[in-house]
């Protein structure tokens, strides 16, 4: 069976072969020209549609975060004047900082909301005081912590409002909604009541870019966090960049040509691939239990992210020197320079650009790291903003991360916020390897 | 270059040794991830109202913190540890292994897990044994034989007529959650036990019980959302047949937007919960290191934070973020544990 099918295609191959081979060149051409065109055509639209397809997810992605984010750039906040009666609190401008912390700042607020307002009942007045957020005492605390001369006086506040009200006001208030979100009839007079006499109204959210985090959406910032970025990047930095630098010129212009170097190549490649979770188990086994760095700081932070750049900082910096032409080296022995003048007067300040253009774009992917900081301790929650390396500290990404797993519904807002500030960081850090790269890079 | 490179190797060497010797001057929590919406606040007041430091709050998981919170006396671990569950016997052998005799264990209060559907939808009565017959891998042969099949069941009104004739489709946690463990075991197995012949398992094999009454289906009628509870509420409001499954405090914070599902006659309310009407809900703890009073600073005002009135109590700040408080009785036991710092009797 299978032998007279195969005979059956044989003459079939011949018959074709026979019908071509009466044409001329010229003739066959023209005839295919038609085909190839098409396939040309078509595949220029795959082309297209695949560019615009990743475009236009893209444009959903970033509008859709956008929308939901640009709202965390306004806060809402009651004006009031309200008296720091030094009877109430117990402290006099002569306290100690710890009992001026200790004051009851809250409560003074509540006295003076109960004064104003004469909710009645019990229930009326905690639903009054739910209206105002948690943080507006700690701005009672921290103006007179600042000023302690304030106290007995009247002083005019923009009180921070819960996040609630904040919502409400920022997204239901005038758009004629049944749903009034957590509020109730009697909350939702009192605002009324405060919007009309101008007392409510939202500004420019500061605190946004000045407080650590926070379990209250009104008062989390990301502070913290871009100092604790800023603080894990440096350290990677400083370790990967000379590490990665005098690996790649070693091996390129050093290294003799044998097993053991080629080893080392493949593994470093190989490196460039592993997940970078194992990046963060390797570090959790080295830097804290052998070394005994301490968990969640920038410092173990910048150690581990710096195992994970290093691959990829020493294959673009490979690339760089390889790209510097020959001719220059010769030129620099011709003239007498020895190896090492060669390399660290000729070859290296030529692929300088192209070694920075790398690591950029390794801090770049640094920079969106979370895995590895997962097992090492740094997805903590962390109040106050890190002031050295080796205090306790997280990192935007991560930041982002803890948000989005938030009950309160504000959080939603303020995790868009956030992914728009580590996309304005990321743009700012390619767009500078675009720049260098343009503007430095040699051509031969 | 060269010099380069030899400061930071420097800059590198001191840092390390600097951060390795240095004492830690701020409390360490770790732990589950249903607690850390409570602790985190604890920890934050309790950083604003002292002189002491803002604790550090990490979210391990309560299997994972105490492992860690297990692995040793000394700054370099935590000093507490968050668990939505009881420490277990062999995690208490494994603490006492590495010198980590003295523990405290501190009850915080009562967390419920609720099965919710969008407000949009009609609000929906289940029994424990209908949750079981929807959720169970095997379950009981619908015949009336005393024999297990996969679960066959598509629609809600199969199991019982009364129910809407929607398709099964709850939303939940996958199984790394201490969450879906709790509703495994309160949920799924208190539907489980009340068929008598599977409970008979139990006296004869243990394993095989537990296989039957903590295994969920795997046909796609439960779609593992993910541990992001906020996830699951915004599918929910989309998909209105769907159920969802999570801590009450999302319950709470989205009652705009989602409703609780009655369970065995009782909705997932605050009080329902507190006077353990409701059966879905599981006591949290945390867990201290006693060796590190005294030596980490702030740990007993932190304590002291935790447990005092205006955090705990009824009206406290922890009931408002979605916790459900003790009663009086049992808050006043928890006081005097953090008094007298009573550690764990060994099991």
């Amino acid at each position: 069976m299978t032998n007279s099918k195969a005979t059956n295609s044989k003459t079939s191959t011949e018959a074709t072969t026979m019908t071509t081979t009466n044409l001329t060149t010229r003739e066959k051409v023209e005839l295919s020209l038609a085909r190839r065109r098409a396939a040309e055509t078509r595949f220029r639209l795959y082309g297209m549609v695949s560019v615009f397809f990743g475009m236009l997810c893209l444009v959903v992605l970033f509008t859709d975060i956008a929308s939901k984010g640009t709202s965390v750039f306004k806060q809402t906040s009651l004006t009031t004047e309200i008296t720091l009666d030094s009877g109430y609190l117990g402290i006099n401008k002569d306290s100690s900082i710890e009992d001026i912390r200790f004051a009851n700042f809250e409560g003074l607020i509540k006295r003076h909301f109960a004064k104003s307002v004469k909710p009645k009942g019990r229930k009326a007045k905690r639903e009054l005081f739910k209206l105002i957020s948690p943080g507006a005492a700690w701005q009672l605390q921290e103006l007179v912590l600042a000023n302690p001369t304030a106290i007995d006086s009247t002083v005019t506040i923009e009180l921070l409002m819960d996040d609630d009200v904040d919502q409400w006001f920022k997204h239901d208030f005038g758009n004629d909604v049944v749903d009034n979100g957590r509020l109730s009839e009697q909350q939702l007079a009192w605002l009324m009541t405060w919007i009309e006499e101008g007392q409510l109204d939202s500004h420019f959210n500061t605190l946004f870019f000045t407080n650590g985090d926070s379990r209250e959406p009104e008062l989390a910032g990301i502070h913290g966090a871009i100092k604790g970025t800023l603080l894990t990047l440096m350290v990677t930095l400083i370790l990967s960049f000379p590490i990665g630098v005098a690996a790649a010129i070693y091996l390129e212009e050093f290294a003799p040509r044998n097993r053991i170097t080629e080893i080392v190549e493949i593994n470093i490649n190989n490196l460039a691939a592993v997940p970078s979770i194992i990046f963060g188990l390797l570090g959790m086994a080295i830097f804290i239990n052998i070394f005994g760095v301490a968990r969640s700081t920038p410092l173990l932070g910048g150690l581990v992210l710096t195992l994970m750049t290093l691959p990829t900082i020493i294959i673009s910096a490979r690339a760089a020197i390889k790209a510097v032409p020959p001719s220059i080296r010769e030129a620099a022995y011709g003239l007498g320079a020895s190896k090492n003048q060669v390399v660290f007067h000729h070859v290296l300040p030529l692929a300088m650009p192209g070694m920075l253009t790398g690591t950029i774009l390794g801090m770049a992917q640094a920079l969106g790291e979370t895995a590895p900081l997962l097992m090492i301790g740094m997805v903590a929650f962390v109040v106050d903003v890190p002031g050295f390396i080796n205090d306790p500290s997280t990192v935007l990404p991560v930041q982002i991360f803890l948000w989005s797993d938030s009950p309160e519904r504000a959080f939603l807002e303020r995790t868009s916020g956030a992914i728009l500030v580590l996309l304005s960081f990321l743009v700012v850090m390619n767009t500078t390897a675009v720049i260098l790269r343009r503007r430095l890079e040699r051509r031969w | 270059m060269k010099k380069l490179l030899a400061l930071s190797a420097a800059l590198a060497a001191s840092a390390i040794s600097m951060s390795a010797n240095a004492q830690r001057d701020y409390i360490s929590v770790v732990g589950s991830s249903t607690v850390y919406p409570f602790s985190t606040v604890v920890a934050e007041r309790f950083g604003k109202s002292t002189k002491f430091a803002t604790p550090k709050v990490e979210s391990t998981g309560s299997g994972g913190g105490l492992k860690l919170f297990c692995s040793g006396v000394g700054s370099a671990t935590p000093d507490i540890t968050n668990a939505s569950r009881a420490i277990k016997s062999s995690e208490i052998n494994l603490c006492a292994k590495n010198g980590v005799k003295d523990i405290i264990e501190i009850t915080v209060g009562y967390d419920g897990i609720v099965l919710a559907n969008t407000t949009a939808a009609k609000q929906i009565s289940l029994t424990r044994r209908e949750i079981f017959l929807a959720l169970g891998k095997n379950i009981p042969n619908p015949d009336g034989s005393e024999t297990l099949v996969d679960n066959p069941y598509k629609m809600w009104n199969e199991i019982n007529p009364t129910l809407p004739a929607t398709k099964i489709e709850v939303l939940g946690p996958p199984p790394t959650s201490g969450t879906r463990d709790a509703f495994a075991e309160l949920a799924l197995e208190g539907g489980c036990k009340a068929f008598p012949f599977i409970k008979a398992i139990k006296k004869q094999d243990k394993k095989k019980y537990k296989a039957i009454c903590h295994g969920v289906r795997e046909d796609g009628a439960y779609v593992e959302a993910g541990e992001n509870d906020n996830l699951i509420v915004q599918k929910l409001v989309a998909n209105p047949s769907a159920l969802g499954v999570f801590g009450y405090s999302f319950l709470e914070q989205n009652s705009d937007k989602v409703q609780g599902s009655i369970i065995d006659g009782k909705l997932p309310t605050f009080d329902a919960i507190a006077e353990g009407d409701y059966p879905v809900s599981r006591s949290l703890y945390f867990y201290v290191k006693k060796a590190h009073i005294g030596v980490i600073p702030g740990i007993e005002e932190y304590l002291a934070e935790f447990t005092s009135e205006k955090a705990m109590g009824e009206y406290g700040y922890l009931a408002e973020k979605g916790m459900i408080p003790m009663t009086d009785e049992e808050r006043t036991k928890v006081l005097s544990t953090v008094k007298n710092l009573t550690t764990l009797a060994k099991k």
